[in-house]
C-alpha cells in the first residue's frame, strides 16, 4: 500500500529561504522523518534535518509539522488525510542553521548557569537511601529528552524573545528536578527568580500541552517552583520558619 | 589549500556516549586539557537510547549476587572468548561506578527499603540490572553531561573526527569537520580516547541510528592499531518488525526480564526446544517451572525455581528465532510473538515499560498491554573493537585509548544485556585515567604532521569535485542490504568469500561519489564521507567471520555449526599490514587458576 503525498519544507537558511514542493511515495506506517529521509535519498540529497533514535528517546527531530510543535519520529504519516498537504519547518524560537535545523545552543548555555547537583552527607553505612514516592516526581522531570519543544511554543521566547531573562520551560523542568531531589541540599530559589526569570511565565501552560513525555511541565514543575519564589520573598514569616527548619521540610 | 581551525589539547575524547563523558570526567578531573567532540548534540549519543539497565552486583535485591558470579556469567555469556582480566574489572567495579553516579544526581528505581531496585536480564543469575523504568540509558547521559558541563573542558557539538594522525609512531591528532558550518577543525593531541560506539548501520535491520558507521573502530585500523573479535555481532532478538519503517527498533529485553513470553503461530513457547547443552541446569524445564519463578519475582521473592528459557543470552534466542521462521512457524510480517498482556497486570507494564508501551501505540498500531508484539532480530551490538589494555585502556598505539561499545574485551563472543552500560562507567573512567598518565609521562607530544592534514581535507572535499556520478545513499544501502544477506546471523564460507569481493567493489564506488550543495549542514556529504568506514569495518567482520570455522556466540556458521575446541584457545585479530587489512589467530592466555575455579563451579 503505498501512494503519493504533496509536501511543503521549508529550504534555506537564517537569512531567508522558501517552502518547496515535493511530491512522495509514502508507505503503510511511515513516520514524518520517513518521509524526509526519502526525500533525501531520492529527491533533495543536501536536505538538513537532526535525528537520531527514531523512537522518541533522544529528542534530535523536533520540528512543526502543519504549524504544530512535533516529533517526527514519532508523527505517523497516517493522521494525515490522503490529500493534505503537508508543510514541515523548523521551530521558530531559534535561529535556524539550515532547512530543518536550528541552532539551539542557546540552551546549552543556559544549563551551565543552573549550579549542579549537591549531595547532602552520606548515611553512615555509606549509602543513601530514597523511597520510590520520594523519587517519582522528580523521575518525571527527569524524563526530559531537551527536545525543546516546549521552548519553541512558549511565548515568552517565541513572541518576546526573552531569552537573555528567562531560561524556558525546559529549565523549569530542569531546576525542579533538582530542587525536589530528595538528596539534593544547593539552594537555586534566588537563581529562579533573578537569572532564570521565573516571574515571566504566566501559566499560559503551551508548553505541557506539546511536551512528548508527558511532563506536567506547568502544574508540577512551574507553580510549585514559583511557591517556592513567592514563599521566600514575599512572606518573612515563612522565610524564618525555612532557616529553622531547612529548606526541604 | 582550504583553512581549518587549530585547537591543542593534551586529551581529546571522540565521542559523548556514556564512554566518552565518563573518560572526559576522569581526564578533566585528574587535570588534562581536554576536549570532547561529537557527531551529535550533546545528550543525543546512543547511550540515551539504552533502555533496560546497567549491569552491577549491587545486590539490593539477592543478597545472594556478587562480583563473582557477575564475573562467571559474563565469561559463560561470552562462551568463554572475554578478556578475563577485563571481565574481572568489570565485574568488581561496576557496583562503585553506580553508585557514584547516584552520588552525582542519577535518580535510579528504589527497593522497598529505599536502595537501587535491580531487574533481571537474559543470562544474569540474579536481578542485577539498575534501571530507570525502560528509560536507563536517558539516565545516566543525563546525570554524565551534566556533571561534566560544570567541569574545564570544552565540548564540540556536531563535530565529527574524519582522520586520525600519528608521527613518529604514536598518535598526535585528529581532523574533524563541524556540520553546522562545514568547517574543518585540526586538534592536536597528546593522548586520544576512542569512544565512538558501534557499528549496526553496516545493517539495513538495525536498532543503532545513523552514527553507528564504525568510525573509531575504522579510523583506529588506519593508524595501525589492532582490532579483535571483529566476527562477534550481536543481533538483539527482539527487534519490531512491522510497520517496516521502523523495522529493527529495539524492544527491550526487559520485556522478557518482567516476565514476557516468546511464542510462535502456534501459540507454542518454542524456546523449551532449544536450551544449549551448558544452560540446561540454569533454565526451568517446564512451563509450569518458568511461570513459578515469574510469580515469584513479581511478588519480589527471591526464586527458588529456574528461569524461564527467554532469558537465554541473545545469541541462543536470536537463532531460535530465525529458525522457527525459517520452518514456517513464523508471525505474519515475518517475525515471532512477544507476549506480555497475558503474563503481567496492564498497569504493571505501563509502570515498568513506560517508552515500550508508547513506541508500539504509537508506531504499530498495537496495545501491548492487550496484545502480542511481533519482533525478528536486529543487529544491535558489535562485541569486537579496538584491541586495549585491560588495566589502562590503550590500543596498540601508543596515546591512542578506546573504551565503550567501540573498544574490544569485555564481552567475548557475546554481551549479555546490561553490561554494555556498566562497561561504559568502568572503562570509560580507566580510559581517561589511563590517558591523563600516559600525557603525564610522554609531555611534549610531537607535532602532526601538516601535510597530512591537507590531504585529509582534500579526501574530504573531493565528493564535490565530481558532478552526477554515484549518489551516496543508494550505494550505502546497498552495502548494507549486501552485509544482511551474506554476513548476517547465519554465515558460510562462499556466502563470506562473497562478501569480500563485493566489498572490494563497494569500495571502488565509495570513492567516486558526488555529492551536491555545500558544506553547511549538508548530510549527503556526512553519508558520503561514513562510506569509507561502512566499508572497512564491513570488510573486517567478513574477514573474521570466514576464518572462525566454528559457531560460538555472535558468531554462528552454517558449515561449522558446532565450537571447535582449537578456536577456543584463539582470538582473532584484525591487523594492517602494507595498507591491506589481515586477520591473525592469537592466542589465548590461560587463565589464572583462582577465576578458573570461579567458572567452573556453576
Ligand atoms: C536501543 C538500544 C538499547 C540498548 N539498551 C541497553 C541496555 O539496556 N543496557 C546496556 O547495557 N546496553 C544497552 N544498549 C547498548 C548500549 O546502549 C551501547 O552499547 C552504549 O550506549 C554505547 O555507548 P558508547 O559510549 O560506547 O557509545 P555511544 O553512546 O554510541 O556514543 C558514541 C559517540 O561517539 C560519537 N561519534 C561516533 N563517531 C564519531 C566521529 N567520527 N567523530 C566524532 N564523534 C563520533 C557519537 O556522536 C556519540 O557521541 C542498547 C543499545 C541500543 C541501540
Ligand atoms: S506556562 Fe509559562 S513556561 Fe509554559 S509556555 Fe506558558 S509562559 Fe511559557
Ligand atoms: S520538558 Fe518536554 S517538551 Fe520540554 S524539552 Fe523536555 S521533553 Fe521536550
Ligand atoms: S529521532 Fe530521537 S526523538 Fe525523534
Amino acid at each position: 500500500m503505498s501512494n503519493k503525498m504533496h509536501l511543503k519544507v521549508f529550504r534555506g537558511d537564517n537569512s531567508g529561504g522558501e517552502l518547496r514542493d515535493y511530491q512522495v511515495e509514502v508507505d503503510e506506517g511511515m513516520v514524518v522523518l520517513d518521509v524526509v529521509h526519502r526525500l533525501q535519498a531520492t529527491q533533495a540529497p543536501d536536505l538538513s534535518c537532526r535525528w537520531n533514535c527514531k523512537a522518541g528517546k533522544c529528542g534530535s527531530c523536533s520540528a512543526e509539522v502543519n504549524g504544530k510543535p512535533r516529533l517526527m519520529c514519532m508523527m505517523r504519516m497516517d493522521l494525515f488525510k490522503p490529500d493534505e498537504i503537508i508543510t514541515i519547518q523548523p521551530l521558530q524560537a531559534f535561529p535556524i542553521v539550515r532547512d530543518l535545523v536550528t541552532d539551539v545552543s542557546w540552551n546549552f548555555e543556559v544549563n551551565k548557569k543552573i549550579p549542579p547537583f549537591k549531595p547532602k552527607p552520606k548515611n553512615p553505612d555509606g549509602t543513601w537511601r530514597m523511597m520510590q514516592y520520594e523519587v517519582d516526581r522528580v523521575q518525571e522531570f527527569r524524563k526530559c529528552l531537551e527536545c525543546y519543544l516546549c521552548q519553541n511554543v512558549c511565548h515568552v521566547l517565541r513572541n518576546h524573545g526573552k531569552h537573555d531573562v528567562f531560561f524556558g520551560p525546559r529549565f523549569m523542568v530542569r531546576l525542579a528536578g533538582l530542587e525536589m531531589h530528595p538528596l539534593d541540599d544547593a539552594d537555586r530559589v534566588k537563581l529562579m527568580r533573578e537569572a532564570a526569570g521565573i516571574g515571566y511565565c504566566n501559566i499560559t501552560k503551551c508548553c505541557t500541552e506539546v511536551c512528548p513525555e508527558d511532563i506536567r511541565i506547568t502544574d508540577n514543575a512551574i507553580i510549585p517552583l514559583k511557591e517556592r519564589v513567592a514563599d521566600r520573598y514575599y512572606d518573612p514569616l515563612a522565610m524564618l520558619f525555612r532557616a529553622i527548619r531547612g529548606k526541604n521540610r | 589549500m582550504t583553512n581549518y581551525a587549530t585547537h591543542d589539547t593534551d586529551v581529546l575524547v571522540i565521542g559523548a556516549g556514556g564512554a566518552g563523558l565518563r573518560a572526559a570526567i576522569e581526564s578533566a578531573a585528574q587535570g588534562m586539557k581536554t576536549a570532547v567532540v561529537m557527531k551529535t548534540l550533546l545528550g543525543k549519543a546512543h547511550t540515551v537510547m539504552a533502555e533496560g539497565g546497567a549491569a552491577a552486583a549491587l545486590a539490593t535485591v539477592d543478597p545472594r549476587d556478587s562480583w563473582k558470579t557477575h564475573f562467571r556469567d559474563t565469561m559463560k555469556g561470552g562462551k568463554m572468548m572475554n578478556d578475563v582480566r577485563m571481565a574481572e574489572i568489570h565485574a568488581k567495579e561496576a557496583p562503585d561506578r553506580i553508585l557514584e553516579l547516584e552520588e552525582w544526581g542519577a535518580v535510579f528505581d528504589r527497593t522497598p527499603d529505599g536502595r537501587i531496585l535491580q531487574r533481571n536480564f537474559g543470562g544474569h543469575t540474579y536481578p542485577r540490572l539498575a534501571h530507570v523504568g525502560d528509560r536507563t540509558g536517558l539516565e545516566m547521559i543525563r546525570t554524565l553531561q551534566d556533571k561534566l558541563v560544570h567541569m574545564p573542558a570544552e565540548i564540540f557539538m556536531e563535530t565529527t573526527v574524519t582522520h586520525l594522525f600519528k608521527t613518529g609512531g604514536r598518535v598526535t591528532g585528529a581532523l574533524a569537520y563541524s556540520r553546522d558550518k562545514g568547517e574543518f577543525h585540526l586538534f592536536r593531541a597528546k593522548a586520544i580516547v576512542i569512544c565512538t560506539g558501534g557499528l549496526g548501520k553496516a545493517y539495513t535491520i538495525t536498532s543503532n541510528s545513523w552514527e553507528y558507521t564504525g568510525d573509531g573502530h575504522s579510523l583506529a585500523w588506519e593508524i595501525g592499531a589492532d582490532l579483535m573479535d571483529m566476527e562477534f555481532l550481536q543481533f538483539h532478538p527482539t527487534g519490531m518488525v512491522w510497520p517496516l519503517s521502523v523495522r529493527g527498533t529495539l524492544v527491550t529485553e526487559g520485556v522478557r526480564g518482567d516476565g514476557g513470553v516468546l511464542k510462535n503461530n502456534k501459540g507454542e513457547r518454542f524456546l523449551f526446544n532449544y536450551i544449549p547443552e551448558a544452560f540446561k541446569n540454569d533454565v526451568a524445564a517446564s512451563e509450569e517451572e518458568a511461570v513459578q519463578w515469574v510469580r515469584e519475582v513479581v511478588a519480589g521473592k527471591q526464586a527458588t525455581v529456574r528461569r524461564p528459557p527467554e532469558l537465554l543470552t541473545r545469541d541462543v534466542v536470536a537463532r531460535a528465532i530465525l529458525n522457527e521462521v525459517r520452518e514456517g512457524r513464523g508471525s505474519p510480517h515475518g517475525g515471532v510473538f512477544l507476549d506480555i498482556a497475558t503474563q503481567r497486570k496492564a498497569e504493571d507494564i505501563k509502570r515498568k515499560l513506560p517508552s515500550m508501551y508508547h513506541q508500539f501505540v504509537k508506531l504499530a498500531n498495537v496495545d501491548i498491554t492487550k496484545e502480542a508484539m511481533e519482533v525478528g532480530p536486529t543487529a544491535h551490538y558489535i562485541m569486537g573493537g579496538v584491541k586495549v589494555h585491560p588495566e589502562t585502556a590503550m590500543s596498540t598505539i601508543p596515546g591512542l585509548f578506546a573504551a565503550g561499545e567501540a573498544s574490544a574485551g569485555l564481552n567475548g563472543a557475546n554481551r549479555l544485556g546490561g553490561n554494555s552500560l556498566s562497561d561504559l562507567l568502568v572503562f570509560g573512567r580507566r580510559a581517561g585515567l589511563g590517558a591523563a598518565q600516559y600525557v603525564r609521562k610522554n609531555n611534549p607530544a610531537a607535532d602532526v604532521n601538516r601535510a597530512d592534514v591537507e590531504a585529509a581535507i582534500a579526501h574530504n572535499l573531493s565528493f564535490f569535485e565530481r558532478k552526477d556520478a554515484e549518489c551516496p545513499y543508494a550505494l550505502q544501502r546497498e552495502i548494507q542490504d549486501m552485509m544482511g544477506d551474506l554476513v548476517g546471523i547465519m554465515r558460510t564460507e562462499d556466502e563470506l568469500t562473497r562478501a569480500l569481493n563485493a566489498l572490494d567493489k563497494f569500495e571502488a564506488r565509495a570513492k567516486k561519489v558526488s555529492v551536491s550543495g555545500g558544506r553547511v549542514y549538508n548530510p549527503g556529504w556526512h553519508v558520503a564521507m561514513d562510506l569509507r568506514h561502512i566499508v572497512q569495518i564491513s570488510r573486517s567482520i567478513a574477514l573474521a567471520a570466514r576464518e572462525r570455522k566454528e559457531s560460538r556466540g555472535g558468531h554462528a556458521r552454517s558449515d561449522f555449526p558446532n565450537y571447535d575446541p582449537k578456536l577456543a584457545k584463539v582470538n582473532l585479530l584484525i591487523k594492517k599490514a602494507e595498507g591491506r587489512m589481515q586477520v591473525v589467530q592469537q592466542p589465548r592466555t590461560e587463565m589464572p587458576p583462582e577465576l578458573k575455579t570461579l567458572v567452573e563451579e556453576a
